[in-house]
């Protein structure tokens, strides 16, 4: 079993030709030949960039949970909510098993997509043979769930429209909300720029 | 389209990199990874006819969901209707820009640009054309995939239906229903695409 890159050859992101890299002083200049789009074999920068991305998503996740994502005023009370309150106030409330949705979405959910992140970034540079089809595995996860936790996001946009009933109840949105959707979209985007080939490209996986 | 390719029969997975040789598939079926269990590509059944049934279902539903009533809240003799762009607009409102431009990309303008990218490719393809720029708009329906988020909105609604139920009376409206159906025609549509379409491999696709 070989890769690619070990018989000199690319497969392109976008399309999945592959064709023959092309060396040069200063990395990949090559094009696509079926969609022209350019060529590496890797992920450019890709450790450096997902570890920028997903610090950068640790540190947001703060004010993220700090923060209030909204705010209910019933009848002249306010009560601020943050990511937290609001799955616990779903509990009190007799819901628990949309508490139990919301609380994985919003809280399960990004936790272990950082943590499954920082664990794929440092296994590849300690550079692991542990396991790589099962690491695979956590990546495909890590790209399948990122989005669901976008739910609380579209939650808060749907209250807020429905209940502005001036004097009586009024929702209105929070700054941590805009934290929170900057969490989610960091590490997606963070998921995206890793590169899973990375983990098959230690030589004792190589044959 | 290159035939003449010498690497055309290769496959390279793109999760480990394993260099295979392509085979081709009966239809209906996909080929897997050996080494690390990942889909390589499938052979989608009559892919053409198939996503342009989905997609035009898509459109008029699209139409639908974002014109008629949502759904309707009603508390204390007043009542709150909304369509899915009021949320967007309530955002604008209370000055949260970056959030606003967020949920309206993820509920209507990636699904938008989505169908009408299929319809600008499927279309002329039906009548045996290849429009313009067929692979730029493909990649840029490839590349809007992870941001249309229409199911983790639709579960946005459900949570928020049942937050409110204990205070008000919520009536679902007609686009409500459209929604859910254009989560299902737009998942149909994305899952009978066969990119073998955009290559003209025609070889592969009878
Ligand atoms: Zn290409
Ligand atoms: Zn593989």
């Amino acid at each position: 079993m070989r890769s690619a890159a070990q018989l000199g050859l690319t497969s392109c992101h976008d399309c999945g030709q592959v064709s023959r890299a092309m060396h040069h002083a200063d990395g990949f200049v090559a094009h696509c030949p079926r969609c022209d789009a350019p060529l590496h074999l890797r992920k450019p920068d890709s450790i450096r960039r997902t570890w920028c991305l997903l610090i950068a998503a640790m540190i947001l996740y703060i004010p993220a949970n700090v923060l209030p994502v909204m705010s209910v005023e019933y009848f002249g009370a306010s009560e601020p909510d943050t990511i937290l309150s609001g799955v616990k106030v779903l509990f009190a409330t007799g819901q628990p098993a949309v508490a139990i949705l919301v609380l994985f979405a919003s809280i399960t959910v990004p936790m272990l997509k950082m943590l499954g992140l920082a664990y794929l970034l440092l296994s590849v540079h300690f550079k692991s043979l542990w396991r790589p089809r099962d690491r695979t595995r956590l990546y495909r996860m890590i790209e399948l769930v990122g989005r669901w936790s976008m739910l609380d996001i579209f939650m808060i946009s749907i209250l807020i429209a429905l209940v502005k009933l001036d004097a009586i109840a009024t929702i209105s949105a929070g700054p941590g909300a805009t934290s929170f959707a900057g969490v989610v979209i960091l590490t997606m985007v963070a998921a995206s720029s890793f590169d899973p080939r990375l983990i098959w490209d230690q030589k004792g996986l190589q044959r | 389209m290159h035939p003449a390719l010498p690497e055309a029969h290769l496959i390279a997975c793109h999760e480990c990199d394993l260099l295979q040789r392509r085979a081709a598939l009966p239809p209906g079926t996909r080929a897997h990874c050996p080494r690390c269990g990942t889909v390589l590509y499938r052979h989608r059944r009559d892919s053409l006819d198939r996503t342009l049934a989905w997609t035009l279902a898509s459109t008029a539903l699209f139409v639908v969901a974002n014109t008629l009533p949502f759904m309707s809240f009603e508390m204390g003799g007043r009542v709150q209707q909304n369509v899915i762009f009021s949320g967007v607009q309530e955002l604008l409102a209370q000055d949260y820009l970056p959030l606003a431009a967020l949920v309206f990309l993820a509920s209507m303008l990636a699904p938008a640009l989505k169908i009408a990218g299929l319809l600008y490719v499927l279309l002329p393809l039906k009548f045996g054309r290849r429009p313009l720029q067929i692979v730029p708009t493909y990649k840029l329906i490839r590349w809007l995939g992870p941001w249309s988020m229409m199911e983790v909105y639709m579960l946005g609604v459900i949570v928020a239906i049942i937050k409110l139920s204990s205070m008000a009376e919520i009536v679902l409206g007609t686009a409500f229903f459209a929604f859910s159906a254009l989560i299902i025609t737009t998942t149909a549509a994305s899952s009978t695409f066969d990119s073998a379409l955009i290559w003209g491999e025609a070889d592969l696709e009878s």
